[in-house]
């Protein structure tokens, strides 16, 4: 699974892409989270569940709620503000 | 006919509009919005803009809400340019243009395009301030600028 951070979250937490072998503990959107968020530092303080980000899986927004699967594209981001 | 950019370069609204309707005599309204950099955001000024996006997902998300504008009104073309880099003050940022036969369905499509593309496309700003860079935070004046759209439905 590829995971990519965007806009204040690549940069507070140093990171672009990772590639991370799903654990089956971790198999959906919400899971990966919190699982994220337990790296400490950074992690904890950006994904907080009080924190407004968004996800999106293979290009397109997703629940909390929703399975990953192996070979999946996610992606972590603050909410968007073009225009 | 639908077109989606995402690019560097800056645009010539004109010369856009005046491509979209060479030739095309079933267009009798033309709808567009021109987003510009302001020097001056949430009070502080601002010297530099740069725009991020997710390449991939943007376009994808672009599609989806001119798809969405599709099953509502009766238009017949959209033009969808957004700019990502380094801005200043006073340039263009995005480009939406809506052709129609009546002018309701072109000024409707155009604005909800936007309201669209401000709150589900994947962009973000970071502004340069006399306190240096920060990220620009999302409104909650433009979720509720695209939530009209959904209680209008």
């Amino acid at each position: 699974m590829t995971v990519l951070y965007f806009a204040r979250l690549r940069q507070s937490l140093g990171l672009a892409i990772e590639r991370i072998d799903l654990p089956a503990e971790a198999a959906s959107v919400g899971a990966l989270r919190e699982r994220l968020r337990g790296r400490g530092g950074a992690w904890t303080e950006e994904l907080a569940p009080d924190r407004a980000i968004c996800v999106a899986v293979n290009q397109e927004m997703a629940e909390p709620g929703l399975a990953l699967h192996d070979g999946d594209e996610v992606a972590f981001f603050p909410p968007v503000t073009g225009g | 006919m639908d077109e989606i950019r995402v690019q560097r370069e800056d645009f010539d609204a004109g010369r856009e509009i005046a491509r979209l309707r060479a030739g095309n005599p079933r267009i009798g309204a033309i709808a567009s919005f021109i987003g510009v950099v302001r020097d001056v955001n949430d009070g502080d000024t601002v010297a530099e803009l740069c725009l991020e996006h997710y390449p991939g997902m943007t376009e994808k998300a672009l599609a989806k809400i001119v798809e969405e504008a599709r099953g509502r009104w009766d238009f017949i073309d959209t033009l969808v340019i957004h700019r990502i880099g380094t801005m200043r003050p006073t340039d263009q940022i995005v480009l939406v243009v809506v052709t129609s036969a009546h002018r309701g369905e072109a000024f409707a499509a155009c604005e909800f395009l936007m309201d669209y593309l401000k709150t589900r496309a994947p962009f973000w700003k970071k502004e340069s301030t006399p306190e240096g860079e920060r990220w620009v935070e999302a409104r909650s004046s433009d979720d509720a600028a695209a939530a009209r759209w959904t209680e209008r439905a």
